[in-house]
């Protein structure tokens, strides 16, 4: 009898729509706002063009063999990450719970950053934008005077959007515009994630195509910019002396590392919902290298627009010193034009060397413009937004920013629950009857609920906390022991004859020297390394005080005891979930050895599962 | 009257030190602070007078009151935020409503499997966990290979 083809659920698991869906959520994930606001500055401060060979290495040598591990874990095991590494090993469930606790840790704080991003948003379909003028003081005389010291820009983004305290033990209060975005965000990523992958299956062509398109367009827009060639140049003229320094390998590692967005759990989610026999590696090799394209693709419209803003900063000193002159020796206008601003300033140096010493010029250099170098949300809120207001049509740009932004968080958070919803879904403690739509609402709320600490005044430290904590160390530990795990106790002999099953072909020797020695070695140093430069640096944070007497030179302020403490929570609570259940099963099976009535664990294998 | 106007250390960039005097009285010189009241309240009309604007006519000591941004009443932001709301709360009423309705008909196609199956008038065959009637309903190709080989195959 001939069964039809469309029957979607053969063991009750959902399926993807096609291939190229699965495809695109994986690379939605992988491509977040890191691969934006993070490497082009990497790339900037570690010597330009010369950073793409640490990276290069890195990517073949620890992202793509772990990439194609997690992919084939889930293809083959065909369970969210606890279930699945509860079945290669009860020993190992923990690994499938530290990364359960990380997306969980990660979506808090990963949607509050798209609450800035909605915020922006919404605010740039006004004339003029927000950001670009000060608003005036009580007695109308003058600007405000934040804003006047600062900039505009600044003003906006610590006073208008966060609030921000002076310290982080200052909580402040809670912002109402943010938590109706924040509410707004939440509403969105349970709209997309209703039935799981049914849902977001159809949300990713939109979020994971659309930032494509909008680089596109900034990126013709951008090189049509003047300016925007130094800012290239800037960008990858190599310096090849910056490889001997070993910090730039370590970013290259841990940046790769974290741009694949590997174990969050949420790639094996998304790879279980495949059909076993699917090739698997393609799939890792082609997801790493349009992440990377995508990173240097992304490089080049951002670094266009900095130039374009430096070169626009330098003109505007320049400007600024030929008016002064002007008006001090009652020139004619244009008579100094930037062109022979430096050949006039020679010649009135020569002559007149009190009156231009009495003028306190300001030396206008254009490398000091491009050397501002910035990254993270400084880049996207502060940076980019004025260069936004330089170009005309600056809310067009500005909205189609803000979009590119949001669709490329929110693909990343739609990974994020997919690992926190799927191994929920599977335990045996969420009964059958409670409706998808249920659960995902659920979640969304507790996240929604739980988030709101980062709308009070402090909101940003506790992020750039999280940021720094919850979404670093613990990722290197789960994916050391995944990597051992799977090579040493499922033993790489058995994986290699699964991967063989399910792709077709036995693993080449490329994957076998990594997957067994290579790469547990390259993420042991990595580790090491990151925990040593963590140790060394003394936790301190930048805080935004205005009545600093550096203002507006960010203060430098030390973290009390007490978030410390919670620091290291955040870094240990996930890793410690690994001994913990393994430690939890070898007391389970001493006791039931006294017993003598134990069958012993089956052996498990990917055919098995799937015949 | 310009003759109450007195000019002094006229400079070259046009600027000038000037009084205003009060006629009325005998020749004394208006206080300062009247003259600066005076002069915050009509700057716009002084200004015109000179065809300048608050940025190229500066009066020292004076600060301009600046002008606030227009401001409309309901902030753009809010009107913006609305309706994004609205389109999401929609698609999840929308998405949540084809939920249940979709498992109120599986639900009722379930019972009336089962009515079937106790008054025991219909043995419903089952395939793959579908019973093979929806099997023929739904977009299923007869394979008319199998479907001829059927002949050939001896009845048990």
């Amino acid at each position: 009898l001939s069964v039809p083809s469309e029957i979607p659920k053969e063991d009750g698991r959902p399926k993807w729509d096609n291939k190229f869906q699965y495809i695109l959520s994986c690379i939605g994930f992988a491509v977040g706002l890191g691969n934006v606001w993070r490497f082009p500055y990497l790339c900037q401060i570690h010597g330009g063009g010369a950073f793409l060979i640490p990276y290069f290495i890195a990517l073949v040598f620890e992202g793509i063999p772990l990439l194609h591990l997690e992919l084939a874990l889930g293809q083959c095991l065909r369970k969210g990450s606890i279930g699945a590494w509860n079945t290669i090993s009860p020993y190992l469930g923990g690994i499938g719970v530290a990364s359960w606790m990380v997306s969980v840790l990660v979506s808090l704080y990963y949607n509050t950053v798209l609450t800035w991003v909605m915020w922006y948003f919404i605010n740039s379909f006004q004339e003029p934008l927000p950001w670009s003028v000060c608003p005036l003081n009580e007695n109308r005389t003058g600007l405000n005077e934040e804003c006047y010291e600062s900039t505009a820009v600044n003003y906006f983004w610590y006073r208008k959007t966060l609030n921000i305290t002076p310290d982080v033990t200052e909580s402040g209060t809670l912002q109402w515009w943010l938590i109706l975005c924040l509410a707004t965000c939440w509403a969105i990523v349970y709209l997309c994630t209703i039935r799981g992958i049914e849902t977001t299956g159809k949300a990713i062509y939109v979020t994971a195509i659309c930032p494509y398109l909008v680089l596109t367009i900034f990126l013709i827009h951008g090189l049509t910019l003047p300016g925007a060639t130094e800012g290239l140049a800037y960008l990858f003229t190599p310096n090849l002396s910056t490889l001997k320094n070993p910090r730039v390998w370590l970013d290259a590692a841990t940046q790769i590392f974290f741009s694949l967005s590997l174990s969050f759990g949420g790639l094996i989610a998304f790879s279980s919902y495949n059909s076993p026999k699917n090739d698997c590696e393609k799939d890792a090799v082609t997801v790493a290298i349009v992440n990377s394209v995508t990173s240097l693709y992304a490089s080049i419209p951002v670094f266009s627009v900095l130039g374009f803003k430096a070169t626009t900063g330098y003109w505007d000193c320049l400007d600024r010193n030929i008016i002064n002159i002007i008006n001090e020796f009652d020139l004619p206008e244009e008579s100094i034009m930037r062109q022979n601003y430096t050949a006039w300033i020679r010649f009135l140096n020569s002559s007149h060397p009190k009156k231009i010493a009495g003028l306190k010029l300001k030396s206008c250099d254009l490398q000091e413009f491009l050397d501002q170098s910035v990254s993270g949300t400084g880049l996207a809120f502060i940076v980019f937004t004025q260069a936004i207001i330089l170009m005309p049509g600056a809310q067009a740009w500005a909205i189609l920013f803000f979009i590119m932004l949001f669709c490329l968080g929110l693909s990343s958070m739609f990974g994020n629950i997919e690992g926190v919803f799927t191994p929920l879904l599977e335990l045996r403690i969420i009964s059958k009857s409670i409706p998808k739509e249920l659960l995902s609402g659920i979640i969304c709320l507790i996240c929604f609920l739980i988030a709101l600490c980062f709308t009070l005044g402090s909101g940003s430290y506790w992020i750039d906390i999280f940021d720094s904590y919850a979404g670093s160390l613990p990722l290197l530990v789960i994916a050391f022991f995944e990597v051992i795990g799977v090579a040493y106790v499922y033993k790489i002999k058995r994986f290699s004859k699964d991967v063989k099953w399910m792709t077709g072909r036995k693993p080449n020797l490329y994957w076998q020297i990594t997957w067994r020695f290579i790469s547990p070695l390259l993420l042991l140093i990595v580790f090491v390394a990151f925990v040593t430069l963590q140790i060394q640096k003394p936790s301190s944070y930048a805080a935004w005080n205005p009545k600093y007497e550096d203002f507006p030179m960010k203060e430098k302020k030390v973290y009390p005891p007490w978030v410390l403490a919670i620091c290291v929570l955040l870094a240990v609570l996930p890793c410690v979930f690994v001994p913990l259940v393994a430690l939890f099963h070898l007391i389970k099976r001493m006791r039931r050895n006294k017993d003598s009535s134990f069958a012993p664990p089956e052996v498990f294998s990917c055919q098995g599962a799937n015949s | 009257r310009i003759s109450n106007v007195l000019l002094c250390n006229v400079t070259d960039r046009v600027s000038f030190w000037f009084v205003v005097t009060d006629s009325s009285k005998n020749v004394t010189t208006v206080p300062e602070s009247e003259v600066e009241a005076a002069i915050r309240m009509n700057r716009n009309r002084i200004n015109s007078a000179f065809l300048l604007s608050d940025k190229t006519l500066q009066f020292l000591k004076i600060t301009s009151t600046l002008s606030p941004p227009a401001e409309p009443s309901t902030p753009v932001w809010l009107i913006v935020f609305g309706v994004v709301l609205c389109l999401i709360v929609a698609g999840i009423i929308f998405l949540i409503v084809a939920g249940i309705q979709q498992r109120k008909k599986k639900s009722k196609e379930s019972t009336e499997r089962e009515n079937l199956e106790e008054k025991g008038e219909v043995t419903v065959t089952v395939e793959n966990g579908i019973p093979c009637e929806t099997l023929d309903l739904k977009a299923g190709h007869i394979n008319g290979v199998f479907a001829a080989d059927d002949e050939r195959f001896t009845s048990l």
